[in-house]
C-alpha cells in the first residue's frame, strides 16, 4: 500500500510532535510539578496547604497523561530513542518513578487523615514528586546534549557504558535545575491564577520572581557552556532520509561548538532562545505586578522558547553517543517503520484534538480560584 | 548474556506487574457500577443513591490513584529493563500504548477530576455522563493494553526486517482485530467486573451484619449482586480459551495447563485432579471427565487437542528451520542484496525466533549439536505444575462465582438482604476474586514462556544490558515504596469503610423503613406512582 506521505515528511513530523508533546507535557503537568514544590514554602499551615493542593486538584490526573502520552509516542515513534533512554538513564529514571508515584498518593491521601505528621509526611513527598521528576528531566536532557556512553553490536543490542553519578556534570546540573526553574516559574505563576487572594498568592509570586530570574540566568550560563566548553556533535555522514533505521550506517562525531551550526545557518533560530528569555521577562513582569494572564502565558512562551531551542540546535541528531561514532541517534536513523509513523499520526489527527478539545472543556468548568472556605465546607476537595 | 539479570528482570516485572493488577481490576468494574448507581439516582432523584454513588466514589478514588501511580511503572519498564524487546518490537508494541494514552488515558485522567470534584459544577445528567466517560476511558484502556499484550501471545501482522533487525508491521489492523486480543480483553475486563461486585457486596454484608447503615448496605448489595452474575458469568462463558487453538505457543499453554503430556484420542478428557510431574512428563493420580477437554477446546467431538510431547517434535523442526534463518540475517547483516540469502530468509524468516532459541546455549545457532537442539525444544514447555494448578484455583473461583451471584441475584430479587449466610458468604469471598485474576496473569504470562515475543523473541534475549546490583537496588526500592503504599492503601480503605457513607454528612434520622423493604418500585427506588392522598 502506497502512503501518502513520505517517509522522510513523517520522521520530520515525528520530530516535531515529540516537541509538542514535551511542551504539552511542560505547560500541563509543569506547574503540577511546580506547585508541588512549592508547596512548602508558599503555603505554611494545614489550611494554606490545602488551598494550595487544590489548585491543581481537579486536573493534575489529566495533566500527568501528557507524560504517559510521551512515553508511549517514544516507544512506538523512536523505539530507539525509548530503548536507549530508559535502559541507559536506568537509576535515575527510577528515581523519576519512585517520586512520581508518591506524587498522585500524595494528592489523593493527604488530607484523608487528620493528623499532623501524616500530612507533614505527604506534604514532603508531594514536594519530592515535584522537584526531583523536574531535576532529572533537565538533568536527562543535559546528557542527550553532552552525548551519552552507549553503543549498538551488530544485532543492534545497546551496551551502555556509564553509571548513576556519571549523568551529573556541571552541564547536566545547570540543565537540571534550568527545568525546576522552569516548573517553579509555571508553578508560581499557576498559583497567581488560581490562587486565593491572599499570603500564598503573594508568596508564591515572590518565589516565581526568583524562578523567572533563574530561567534566564540558567539559560544563559546553559548557551556559554555549549559555545565554550567544546559540547557539540555533528553528523558527517550524508542523511539517508527514507533509508531504514538503522543507527550502524550514520556517522556522528563530537564537535565543539556544533549545537550553533542551525543557528548560523537559519538565523530565524535565533527566535526561539529569544522567546525563552523575553517570555521569562513577561512572566517575572505579570507576578510582579499581579497580572495572573501575564505570568502564565510569559512562563508558557519560555518553556516553548526553551524546549524548541534544544530540538531546533540539535536538529537532526535526537541522541548522540559518546563512545560510538556509529552508534548515535538522528531523525533518519532511529524511527519507526513507515507505516507505524503514518498509522500513528492518523490517531494522532483524529484523537489529539479531541482531548484538547474535552480538556479545555475541564479547564473550564473548574475555572476560578481555589478558596480555603469552600474546601472547608465540603469534604469532596483533598 | 548472565541469565540471572534476566530472571532478576523478569522477578521485577512480575511484582511490579502483579502489583499493579490488585488495583486496575476493581476501576475497571466499580467505575461502571458507580455510573450504574448514579444512573439510579438520576433517574429516582432519591439522595440515598447520591449518598451510594459518592461513598463508593471515595472507595474508587483510594484505589484509582494507586492503579495510575503504578501504571507509570509499568510503561517505564518496558524501556528501563527490556530495552532489546523495546527496539525488537517497539514498531508494533508501542503503538497500542501510545493510542491507549491518546484515546483513553486521557479520557478517564480528565473526567475523573471532574467527576469527584464536579458535584456542584454541574447539571445531574452532565455529572451523570462525566462518569460514564470515566468508565467508559478505563475500559477502552484496558483494550488497548491487551491488543499490546494479545499479541505478545499472538503475533500478528507483522514481519522480520533484517535491514532494521527488528519487526515491523505489515497489517496494523489484523494487529487491533487480534483474536487472542479480543478475547483477553473480554475475559479481562469482566474479571474486573467480578472483582467490582464481590468487593460491593463483601462490604455491603459486612454493614448488613454489623447493622449499620443498611438502607445503603441493600441497595448495594442489589446492584452487585445483579451486577456481580453477569459479570461472573461472561468471565467464565467467554474465558479466553477461545485463542487456545491458533499458534502452537497458545496450544502448548493448553496442553500445559491440562498437564496433557502425550495425545490423547479425541475428544480429551479434562483432568479434574492429578499431580503432574515435570521429570518424569507424566501426570499422576489423574481423575478425569472423558470428552469435556475436547468439547471445550476444540468445539468438536473429532479434533484433537495437541499433546506436549507432539508440540515439542513441532517445536524442534521449526528450531532447525530458525537456524537456517538465523544464518541468512548474519549473511544479510553484510550483503543486504545477497539474493541467496533472501532466499533462505524468505522460506525459514518465520522461524527465526526459534532459532534463537538456541543463544540461551550456544553464541551461534549454528553450532548447536542434536542434544542443545532436544533441550531448546522442550524449553517451550512452560512450568506445567504451576500452570496445572493455577488454572484449576482460577476456574473454580470462576464457578464459585457463578453459583454465589446467582444465588445472591435471587435472593436480592426476593428481598432476603437479612440472611445471615448470604451476608457471611460476601465477606469471606472478598479476597478470592483477587487471587483468581493474579493466577490468571500467571497463567497467561508463565504460559507464554519462554517467548517474549510468541514464536519471535525468546525472553532470555529481551533484557537491557544492566547489572545485578542496579537490579536489585530497584527491586528492593520498588519493594519498599509498594509495601509501604499497600499498608497505606489498606489501611485508608479500612478506615473509609469504618466511617461509612455518612463520615462527612451525619446520618439522616429517618433513613429506615426504606422503600426497599416494600416491593414498590423494583426496590431500586425508581419512580413509582405516588398513592392517592
Amino acid at each position: 500500500m502506497a502512503l501518502p506521505l513520505d517517509y522522510m515528511t513523517l520522521r520530520v513530523i515525528w520530530w516535531a510532535l515529540l516537541g509538542v508533546l514535551l511542551i504539552g507535557f511542560t505547560l500541563t503537568d509543569g506547574f503540577d510539578l511546580g506547585v508541588a514544590a512549592l508547596l512548602p514554602f508558599v503555603a505554611r499551615n494545614d489550611n494554606e496547604r490545602r488551598m494550595t493542593i487544590n489548585t491543581v486538584g481537579p486536573t493534575w490526573e489529566g495533566n500527568q497523561v501528557w507524560l504517559i502520552l510521551g512515553g508511549g509516542a517514544i516507544f512506538a515513534a523512536w523505539p530507539f530513542v525509548y530503548a536507549v533512554a530508559f535502559s541507559g538513564f536506568y537509576l535515575a529514571m527510577f528515581l523519576v518513578l519512585a517520586a512520581l508515584i508518591l506524587r498522585p498518593v500524595g494528592f489523593k491521601y493527604r488530607s484523608k487523615r487528620p493528623s499532623k505528621g501524616w500530612r507533614a509526611f505527604w506534604d514532603w513527598a508531594l514536594f519530592t514528586g515535584g522537584f526531583v521528576p523536574a531535576l532529572v528531566f533537565g538533568v536527562a536532557v543535559g546528557n542527550v546534549l553532552s552525548g551519552a556512553p552507549f553503543s549498538f553490536d551488530s544485532d543492534l543490542r545497546i551496551a551502555y557504558h556509564g553509571n548513576l553519578l556519571g549523568l551529573f556534570t556541571p552541564f547536566t546540573l545547570v540543565c537540571g535545575l534550568l527545568s525546576v526553574a522552569m516548573t517553579t516559574l509555571h508553578g508560581a505563576a499557576w498559583l497567581t491564577v488560581k490562587a486565593e487572594i491572599g499570603p500564598v498568592r503573594d508568596r508564591a509570586r515572590a518565589f516565581g520572581d526568583i524562578a523567572a530570574t533563574g530561567v534566564i540566568v540558567l539559560f544563559a550560563i546553559g548557551f556559554l557552556f555549549v559555545r565554550f566548553t567544546g559540547l557539540g556533535y555533528r553528523m558527517v555522514t550524508a542523511p539517508d532520509t527514507s533509508g531504514p533505521s538503522n543507527p550502524l550506517h550514520t556517522a556522528i562525531i563530537p564537535a565543539p561548538g556544533a549545537w550553533l551550526d542551525n543557528f548560523a545557518a537559519y538565523p530565524w533560530m535565533w527566535l526561539a532562545p529569544a522567546l525563552g528569555v523575553l517570555g521569562a521577562v513577561l512572566a517575572m513582569t505579570g507576578l510582579r505586578r499581579g497580572w495572573g494572564a501575564a505570568a502564565l502565558g510569559g512562563s508558557a512562551v519560555s518553556a516553548i522558547g526553551v524546549i524548541s531551542t534544544v530540538g531546533l540546535s540539535m536538529f537532526p541528531i535526537l541522541l548522540p553517543s559518546s563512545v560510538d561514532r556509529h552508534s548515535g541517534l538522528t531523525v533518519w536513523n532511529a524511527s519507526s517503520s513507515h507505516t507505524t509513523l503514518f498509522n500513528m499520526l492518523v490517531a494522532t489527527v483524529i484523537f489529539l484534538p479531541i482531548v484538547l478539545a474535552y480538556t479545555s472543556w475541564v479547564f473550564k468548568v473548574l475555572w476560578g480560584r481555589s478558596d480555603t472556605r469552600t474546601i472547608l465546607a465540603s469534604p469532596d476537595y483533598y | 548474556m548472565d541469565l540471572s539479570v534476566v530472571d532478576l528482570s523478569r522477578l521485577q516485572f512480575a511484582l511490579t506487574a502483579m502489583y499493579h493488577f490488585l488495583f486496575v481490576p476493581l476501576t475497571l468494574g466499580l467505575s461502571f457500577m458507580l455510573f450504574i448507581m448514579e444512573s439510579l439516582y438520576v433517574m429516582s432523584g432519591r439522595e440515598i443513591w447520591k449518598r451510594i454513588t459518592k461513598f463508593w466514589a471515595t472507595l474508587f478514588g483510594i484505589n484509582f490513584v494507586l492503579g495510575v501511580a503504578t501504571g507509570l511503572t509499568m510503561e517505564f519498564e518496558f524501556g528501563m529493563n527490556w530495552s532489546y524487546y523495546s527496539h525488537y518490537v517497539g514498531d508494533i508494541f508501542g503503538a497500542p500504548l501510545a493510542i491507549e494514552g491518546l484515546m483513553a488515558f486521557f479520557l478517564e485522567a480528565t473526567f475523573v477530576g471532574l467527576m469527584f470534584f464536579g458535584w456542584d459544577k454541574l447539571s445531574k445528567p452532565a455529572h451523570l455522563f462525566v462518569t460514564f466517560l470515566t468508565a467508559l476511558g478505563t475500559n477502552l484502556s484496558a483494550l488497548w493494553i491487551l491488543v499490546a499484550n494479545g499479541w505478545m501471545q499472538h503475533p500478528v501482522g507483522a514481519a522480520f526486517n533484517p535491514q532494521t533487525m527488528r519487526m515491523e508491521v505489515t497489517d496494523f489492523l489484523a494487529v487491533i482485530l487480534n483474536p487472542v486480543a479480543q478475547a483477553k480483553f473480554v475475559h479481562t475486563v469482566s474479571a474486573g467486573y467480578l472483582i467490582a461486585a464481590a468487593f460491593v457486596f463483601g462490604i455491603s454484608a459486612l454493614f448488613m451484619l454489623q447493622g449499620k447503615w443498611t438502607a445503603v448496605a441493600k441497595r448495594s448489595m442489589t446492584v452487585a449482586a445483579s451486577f456481580g452474575l453477569l459479570a461472573a458469568l461472561s468471565t467464565v462463558v467467554l474465558g479466553d480459551e477461545s485463542g487456545y487453538t491458533l499458534t502452537d505457543n497458545q496450544k502448548m499453554k493448553l496442553a500445559a495447563l491440562e498437564a496433557a503430556w502425550t495425545p490423547e484420542k479425541a475428544p480429551a478428557g479434562i483432568t479434574l485432579f492429578g499431580i503432574p510431574d515435570s521429570a518424569a512428563h507424566t501426570t499422576r493420580y489423574a481423575v478425569k471427565i472423558p470428552w469435556v477437554l475436547g468439547l471445550i477446546a476444540t468445539r468438536s467431538i473429532d479434533k484433537p487437542v495437541a499433546s506436549i510431547y507432539e508440540l515439542v517434535a513441532v517445536a524442534e523442526d521449526r528450531i532447525k528451520s530458525g537456524v537456517l534463518a538465523y544464518q541468512a540475517v548474519e549473511q544479510l547483516k553484510l550483503k543486504p542484496a545477497d539474493p541467496d540469502a533472501n532466499r533462505v530468509f524468505a522460506e525459514h524468516g518465520r522461524d527465526l525466533g526459534y532459532g534463537l532459541l538456541l543463544k540461551k546455549y550456544v553464541a551461534d545457532p549454528a553450532s548447536a549439536d542434536q542434544a542443545t537442539i532436544d533441550k531448546a525444544a522442550w524449553d517451550t514447555v512452560p512450568n506445567v505444575p504451576l500452570m496445572f494448578w493455577c488454572f484449576r484455583i482460577m476456574a473454580f473461583a470462576g464457578f464459585f462465582f457463578i453459583g454465589l451471584f446467582g444465588v445472591a441475584f435471587l435472593m436480592m430479587a426476593l428481598r432476603r438482604h437479612e440472611s445471615r449466610w448470604i451476608q457471611w458468604a460476601g465477606v469471606l469471598a472478598l479476597p478470592l476474586p483477587w487471587i483468581a485474576v493474579e493466577l490468571g496473569w500467571v497463567l497467561a504470562e508463565v504460559g507464554r514462556q519462554p517467548w517474549a515475543i510468541d514464536g519471535v523473541l525468546p525472553t532470555s534475549l529481551g533484557a537491557s544490558s544492566l547489572s545485578r546490583p542496579e537490579l536489585w537496588a530497584t527491586i528492593a526500592g520498588f519493594t519498599l515504596i509498594y509495601g509501604a503504599l499497600a499498608v497505606v492503601e489498606i489501611g485508608l480503605i479500612i478506615r473509609t469503610v469504618r466511617r461509612g457513607p455518612y463520615a462527612h454528612t451525619g446520618e439522616p434520622a429517618g433513613e429506615l423503613p426504606t422503600r426497599l423493604d416494600t416491593p414498590r418500585g423494583g426496590g431500586l427506588d425508581l419512580p413509582v406512582p405516588a398513592p392517592a392522598e
